[in-house]
């Protein structure tokens, strides 16, 4: 029997999976000690922990255990990696390129470091959603200490092409960080391979706990430094202070090992439902699939429907499928989303977007479910819009002069 | 955000959906809003030339389920009414009807404008001069 609602935002959050809750439990009650307790077994049990999670999140990504820097989540790994870069390389320059699509923990530490003196490059993005090589090639300069792109985007799920951008970092003598939140425990990450010296990732979206997350900093090749932005009692070797949330962490690494074992079956499996999904929907008229298909993580699908705007649409479905719209109808400020207007798409299309995050847990049945709901409602909605009616006419709604409000 | 019930009403069986003659001088059409913007709505009005009682009222709207929801009330609210009594239909009723949250009574404003801008097309159709409405902020 199929349950509602259905989840489909797993680009937001991931239920946790039974296996990594089962892993935690001890860690809240008889486990219960301070990693840095250093005499007695209590804290040596927590350490112990820490140190087997920290090992199964560092295979996850190809680095050593030692490189790991636990916390809170991505949104602190993203400012402690790029204020940390800013501070500690403050000698070398002062000049930290990124993306207009970056997620807004990292535009707005960016926009934070601007006050304090540094020079930042948004670089923009191509159509598809992926940054144009040669724009960031041609933006380097002598003073630059960091690119700072993300290894996928949370609205679309393009994935960067993160091994050319590293290389061109390295090229000019400057630092790659990328946020990885949305591409670790979904896609192979090597950070090796990958080039990649900072990256920030969070264990709610691999189906672990909230309030836990990594920063990768690179030890070797070269060694990075990063300025703690939490001072303390020198934990995480002196990057980030507070004590270690043992239970977080040991939630953490199991759910990292789960998706390093899943990986290659869920991927199958999940990108094949994906792929119904989108290819069901595309059938509808004036539908455009949003970010470059070929290039994106398997679980993702970000759909425009003409005409009919995104929160109407929801709300269609909304009692029986979770999912987000890029229309910002319900924010203040009423702008849609700042994503897919970078991609160039009208404020129309962006209004009239729906992101499909599918995860471990989504069946077909689900899938069927939705396809049908978002394909009624589309179709009910149109016969509501006017938009629709004057396409239908063939008038030419982008030479109406409408009255903007 | 929760949407009261009467908006999720109005939204699941919208009233007065459809398409009057625009070319008709006993029609009036109100096109407001903008597809940048996230809303458009066209709310059309059927008058008798002889009472000046609105007779029909027919909507189309793009936009959230508080935008759809306040041009189906408006259709609702001007079935009968005169074109004089019409134009005082004020936005804060709407917005008390359905419970609309602050972020959506931009919803019922563009609901107040559609009606507004119907009745001038109305006027403007018949020789009428057109009434002149304070600018608002929305």
């Amino acid at each position: 029997m199929l349950k509602l609602p259905i989840y489909l935002d797993h680009n937001s959050t991931t239920p946790m999976d039974p296996r990594v809750l089962e892993a935690m439990i001890p860690y809240f009650t008889e486990n219960f000690g301070n990693a840095a307790s250093r005499n007695h077994s209590f804290g040596w049990h927590a350490e112990e922990a820490v140190d087997y999670a920290r090992e199964q999140i560092a295979q996850l990504i190809g680095a050593d255990p030692k490189e790991i820097i636990f916390t809170s989540g991505a949104t602190e790994g993203n400012n402690l990696g790029i204020k940390g870069v800013y501070e500690m390389y403050a000698s070398k320059g002062n000049h930290i390129i990124t993306c207009t699509t970056e997620h807004k923990a990292v535009l707005d530490t960016c926009k934070h470091l601007e006050k304090l003196g540094a020079e930042v490059t948004y670089l923009e993005v191509q159509p598809d959603g992926l940054i144009d090589l040669k724009a960031l090639e041609a933006a380097m300069r002598p003073t630059t200490i960091l690119v700072a792109i993300m290894y996928a985007n949370n609205e679309i799920g393009v994935i960067q092409p993160v091994k050319e951008i590293s290389a061109i970092a390295k090229k000019h003598g400057a630092l790659y960080f990328s946020d990885a939140v949305q591409a670790v425990g979904k896609i192979p990450v090597d950070v090796i391979a990958d080039g990649i010296d900072i990256m920030s990732f969070t264990a709610h979206k691999m189906y672990g706990p909230k309030g836990v997350g990594a920063l990768y900093v690179r030890r070797k090749n070269p060694r990075v430094k990063v300025t703690a932005q939490i001072d303390g009692g020198g934990h995480e070797r002196g990057m980030r202070s507070g004590t270690l949330n043992v239970p977080g962490i040991v939630g953490f690494g199991k759910a990292a090992e789960i998706a390093r074992l899943d990986m290659a079956g869920d991927t199958e499996r999940i990108s094949k439902l994906r792929d119904k999904l989108e290819n069901a929907l595309k059938v509808i008229d004036e539908t455009y699939v949003n970010g470059n298909p070929a290039h994106r993580l398997p679980h993702v699908s970000n759909i425009s429907f003409k005409y009919v705007e995104g929160e109407g649409l929801m709300m269609g479905f909304n009692k029986d499928i979770a999912l987000s719209s890029g229309s910002a109808c319900t924010s203040a400020s009423l702008e849609p989303s700042y994503v897919l207007k970078a991609l160039g798409l009208g404020d129309d299309l962006a209004h009239s977007s729906l992101r499909f995050g599918l995860g471990r847990y989504t069946t077909e049945e689900q899938i069927d479910f939705t396809i049908n709901a978002v394909t009624d409602t589309v179709l009910k909605l149109r016969e509501m819009s006017p938009l629709w009616e004057m396409f239908k006419e063939g008038i030419d709604i982008d030479a109406i002069q409408w009255a903007h409000h | 955000m929760a949407y009261s019930d009467k908006v999720i009403d109005h939204y699941s069986n919208p009233k007065n959906v459809g398409t009057l003659d625009k070319g008709s001088n006993t029609v009036g059409t109100g096109l407001v809003g903008a597809p940048e913007c996230g809303d458009v709505m066209r709310l059309q009005i059927q008058v008798d030339n002889a009472t000046g009682i609105i007779t029909d009222a027919k909507f189309k709207t793009f936009g959230c389920g508080s935008a759809i929801a306040s041009s189906s009330l408006a259709t609702e609210w001007l079935k009968g009414k005169s074109v004089d009594e019409a134009v005082k239909i004020d936005n804060m009723d709407l917005v008390e009807e359905l419970n609309l949250p602050p972020v959506k009574i931009h919803c019922s404003v563009l609901a107040e404008d559609a009606i507004k801008a119907a009745i001038n097309d109305y006027r403007s159709k018949n020789g009428l001069e057109q009434l002149v409405f304070e600018e608002r902020i929305h």
